[in-house]
């Protein structure tokens, strides 16, 4: 699982990668996840529907990414323009 | 006269001062604001930068969307995503999307426009945006590619939130109505265009 944080002027960024199933890579990703919901994101599972249909789940803790995501796209939080 | 002489001399120096203090005020403000740096950090000019993150943010939105709606954002430069709150033909699941009640416009870095498919009625404008206080280029916008991906996984996967959190308009506050008419006629003559060639292609392959 790879999670990637979307940046100004750059594009999105790796912050940090491992297998879920290794228990020290998932602590560092627990805790990479947790850092970026404290700086402010957003975190979105992107995920393709039976059928082929594409859409996204907002997530608020590391346990509800489903185990077989392969990424968790950060982004910053929503403001009213 | 000494007197007198010092008295002017006096009178000079102080309205000179009027003229002169505010400004070396300007002047001080400049020359700090010319030494200030961007995050404790001296960015050097990069003009290929922003060419390169929208790049990314375009592989990025690639990777999320379906074909289509790549194809749709490839060709048209904004996404349609069906609405799924309301209840209506849809029923909120968006998996009917003939009946879908209501449908958003996504444009990077401008409002999302709701609409209703079956007429062509604006409906209203949500202003949101994704600031990233970091600013770490000293912009906190972001690739315009990333905005719509934001917006596009903001809706799909919490509207409520999404919506919740944006301001509301009417139509034409910000996004000229007549160019989303416009844009919902181009979005109508690309799907039959696609219709089309599917099925030419589809023929083409059974014969």
């Amino acid at each position: 699982m790879r999670l990637l944080r979307m940046k100004p002027g750059h594009g999105e960024i790796v912050i940090a990668e491992g297998d879920v199933d290794v228990p020290e890579q998932e602590q560092e990703l627990i805790d990479a996840f947790r850092a970026q919901l404290e700086a402010g994101m957003w975190a979105a599972v992107p995920t393709t529907r039976p059928g082929g249909r594409r859409e996204a789940e907002l997530v608020r803790s590391f346990g509800e990414v489903p185990r077989e995501a392969d990424r968790v796209i950060f982004f910053p939080r929503a403001a009213g323009g | 006269m000494l007197l007198a002489l010092s008295a002017c001399v006096v009178v000079v120096v102080a309205l000179l001062w009027e003229v002169i203090a505010p400004q070396l005020a300007v002047w001080r403000a400049r020359r700090k604001a010319g030494r200030r740096r961007i995050g404790n950090q001296v960015v050097e000019y990069d003009p290929g930068r922003e060419r390169r993150a929208e790049q990314r943010a375009r592989n990025l939105v690639q990777s999320c969307v379906n074909d289509e709606e790549w194809a749709m954002y490839r060709d048209l430069g904004f996404l349609r995503v069906w609405g799924r709150c309301a209840r209506g033909p849809g029923d909120g699941d968006g998996e009917n999307r003939r009946g879908a009640p209501y449908a958003y416009l996504i444009y990077p870095h401008k409002p999302i426009v709701a609409f209703v498919p079956q007429t062509g009625q604006l409906l209203s404008e949500y202003c949101v945006e994704f600031p990233d206080l970091d600013r770490p280029y000293g912009s906190a916008r972001l690739p315009d590619s990333d905005d719509v991906l934001a917006k596009w996984m903001a809706l799909t996967g919490d509207e409520r939130r999404l919506i919740a959190t944006a301001n509301m308009h009417l139509p034409g506050r910000q996004v000229d109505p007549v160019a989303v008419r416009r844009d919902l006629w181009r979005l109508g003559r690309w799907e039959q265009a696609r219709i089309q060639r599917e099925q030419t292609d589809a023929g083409s392959v059974s014969a």
